[in-house]
């Protein structure tokens, strides 16, 4: 196939090198901002309001819980000598893991020039600070006296004394609420130009005025972009070690301790990619609903679907890989009788089933990748991520509970079960989590407006498409 | 009062991104110095065909940045060693061991606030108040059409020629736009 344009011949690649397009369908940039900005306008769909009905009503849940908590105190839920760290610590955990695809996607995918990611980096970045943002109660309820939250922050206050910063649980204040600023203004950097986009689409005044506020006057200006692509860059290559350093840090919380079954220099790598593993499960049990409900199937394409689930199978396997080495580590290679021990209370103590639920859905269920026809069937991919997802709280659940119930002493051994308190709060908090990302996808641009337009042949200053007539060299 | 309306600039308009660039090229080897081009994405190669100089966000990061890791050590270490010392297991009152995980996310949070608003600082915004935002036209600079504004403020302004040269470039809507 050639193309004549002027008196150069340009000629297409040849079909079997040419990968599916990220965009379907050759559409224009036009309709690429209005597709994506017709989400958040027109008339509210009745599955939203159902969708946002039920949010509200378990978010409400989740807040009347944590009354519940503050005014009776933390022993409602079912901690109890020797479990005293249970279900707030592992959801803390989970949340704060699912958030890390948000980033892998926008940070580590953008230094790496992968285009696909802009059909769903904003909307992944917007999970990331909505789970942070699940993630970050559990901290803060779990002390108990809530009001004096405060403290973990160096400020001063009456006492005349200072955090101690030789404390893993002091180092992860500063990463997480760092992961979390800096997730929140990265999203936000990215919204500048697509809430101009909104601003300059809106019909009504108050529209026009609340969007316009937000895109602080953006224009497109070309000196504007130079600055912009650069901060954009440095940000990203920022978002990059921090993204790593979460989740690292998250695992000293348990690492630095003395606890077997906690003690191990393996955590960081192995929660970062457990992490990053259950992130994109959640991206996925995410967006394979939304680009249908929302008629994005030739913005968020197959081959996107694709490739997530490649990313998923490439990191389930190195969670894989990491428990079999931690088993072999404890039991094989340590010499401690009660590194071993814990582990062979994890497979077969009074807790195993959580183990080999954890075993089933995070090393076996990613291992279906492998295959195309799984990947291209979408209603398989969405129920193999809702495993993963449960799969890897249930990782959470088998260090933390299961390592805690039998340390050194017989005659410290007990069982940990949760009360209503803990079950409820937790799915309280996917009430919060769905209101928020209901609200985004009501109110913003669900997909980067100007960076998937950027990536269009339509929008190549050196191709046919994009007017060039002499191929072009700049 | 007078009926004369001041004038912010000239304003083509083009369909593609290729003409623009080529337009650009054009303005930048004719010598104008206060014009620009709006573009619904930020096109590859613009800065390039516009002339543009590496962008100095860096510096505002990396500023951000060490500073962010030297509070982070000088804090711990004035809070934990001098100005209340907290013996925990025999570890030393201060270790930059201990400090780093800390003043390491600092460095990050602080070189981000560099880059955000040393780019919004670079940019002079926010500015909600622009006179091309008033612009009927304007408003497809962030959908689908691409344009090329020189101020009257240039030196080298002359309505005629530059309307000759960027017909020349394929625009096929070249006004005047008001302050």
């Amino acid at each position: 196939m050639s193309e004549a344009t002027g008196n150069v011949k340009v000629f297409a690649p040849p079909a079997e090198l040419e990968k599916p397009a990220l965009v379907a369908n050759k559409h224009d940039i036009g309709w690429i901002s209005d597709t994506i900005a017709g989400v958040a306008e027109g008339q509210t769909p009745k599955w939203w309001w159902i969708a946002f009905g039920i949010s509200v009503t378990m978010m409400t849940i989740c807040f009347s819980l944590i009354l519940y908590l503050m005014s009776i105190g933390p022993g409602v839920w079912g901690l109890n000598h020797p479990v005293m760290w249970g279900w707030a610590i592992i959801n803390f955990v989970w949340w704060i893991g699912i958030g890390h695809a948000g980033t892998l996607i926008s940070a580590i995918l953008f230094l790496l020039r992968q285009k696909w990611r802009t059909g769903v980096n904003r909307a992944a970045e917007a999970m990331t600070i909505f789970a942070v943002m699940c993630a970050g109660i559990y901290p803060l309820i779990h002390i108990g006296r809530i009001w004096l939250g405060w403290w973990l922050f160096p400020i001063p206050n009456a006492n005349g004394i200072w955090p101690q910063f030789r404390s893993p649980l002091m180092w992860d204040v500063f990463a997480v609420s760092t992961y979390f600023i800096v997730s929140l203004l990265f999203w936000y950097v990215g919204l500048v130009p697509d809430l101009a986009v909104m601003r300059d689409r809106a019909k009504t005044k108050v529209r026009k005025f609340c969007y316009g506020l937000f895109a602080l006057g953006w224009t497109g200006s070309n000196r504007h972009w130079s600055n912009y692509e650069k901060a954009y860059l440095i940000l990203a290559g920022l978002s990059t070690p921090l993204v790593l350093s979460v989740h690292s840090i998250v695992s000293l919380d348990f690492a630095v301790s003395q606890l077997p079954g906690w003690h191990t220099t393996i955590f960081p790598p192995y929660f970062v990619a457990g992490a990053v593993f259950s992130g994109f499960g959640m991206v996925l049990t995410l967006l394979i609903p939304v680009r249908r409900l929302c008629g994005l199937e030739d913005l968020i394409t197959k081959r996107h679907i694709d490739l997530m689930c490649k990313v998923t199978l490439a990191t389930g396997s190195i969670v894989g890989y990491a428990y079999l080495m931690e088993l072999f580590i404890a039991i094989v290679y340590s010499g401690s009788i009660y590194e071993a021990f814990a582990f062979k209370n994890r497979m077969f103590g009074p807790y195993a089933w959580g183990y080999w639920i954890m075993m089933t859905c995070n090393v076996i269920v990613p291992q279906f990748f492998w295959m195309k026809k799984v990947r291209s069937n979408l209603m398989f991919v969405w129920i193999l991520s809702i495993f993963v997802n449960i799969g890897m709280w249930f990782e959470r659940f088998v260090i933390v509970v299961i390592s805690l119930h039998r340390d050194f002493l017989p005659a410290n051994w007990g069982y940990f079960e949760p009360t209503w308190v803990d079950i409820l709060q937790f799915l309280g908090t996917f009430g919060l989590f769905f209101t928020m990302f209901l609200l985004f996808l009501r109110f913003l641009p669900i997909i980067a407006i100007a960076e998937v337009k950027a990536i269009t042949p339509q929008a190549d200053p050196h191709h046919p498409l994009g007017g060039a007539k002499t191929g072009g060299h700049y | 009062m007078s009926d004369t309306v001041k004038t912010y600039g000239i304003i083509a308009e083009f369909d593609k991104p290729a003409h623009i660039i080529s337009a650009a090229e054009k303005v930048r080897d004719a010598g104008f110095r206060r014009w620009d081009v709006f573009t619904p994405y930020a096109v590859h190669g613009m800065d390039k065909a516009m002339g543009v100089k590496n962008s100095q966000v860096g510096w505002f990061s990396f500023i951000g940045g060490v500073a962010g890791y030297t509070s982070g050590m000088l804090m711990i270490w004035w809070m934990n060693a001098v100005d209340y010392p907290i013996p925990i297991g025999g570890k030393p009152m201060f270790s930059p061991f201990g400090a780093f995980p800390p003043s390491y996310e600092l460095t990050i949070l602080f070189g981000a606030f560099g880059a955000i608003f040393g780019m919004f600082f670079m940019n002079r915004l926010p500015r909600l108040n622009h006179p091309l935002l008033k612009h009927r036209r304007f408003e497809k600079a962030s959908h689908d059409k691409f344009y090329l504004v020189i101020e009257t403020s240039d030196p080298k302004f002359a309505e005629t020629e530059i309307r000759a040269m960027l017909e020349s470039q394929g625009s096929k809507h070249i006004e005047m736009v008001e302050d």
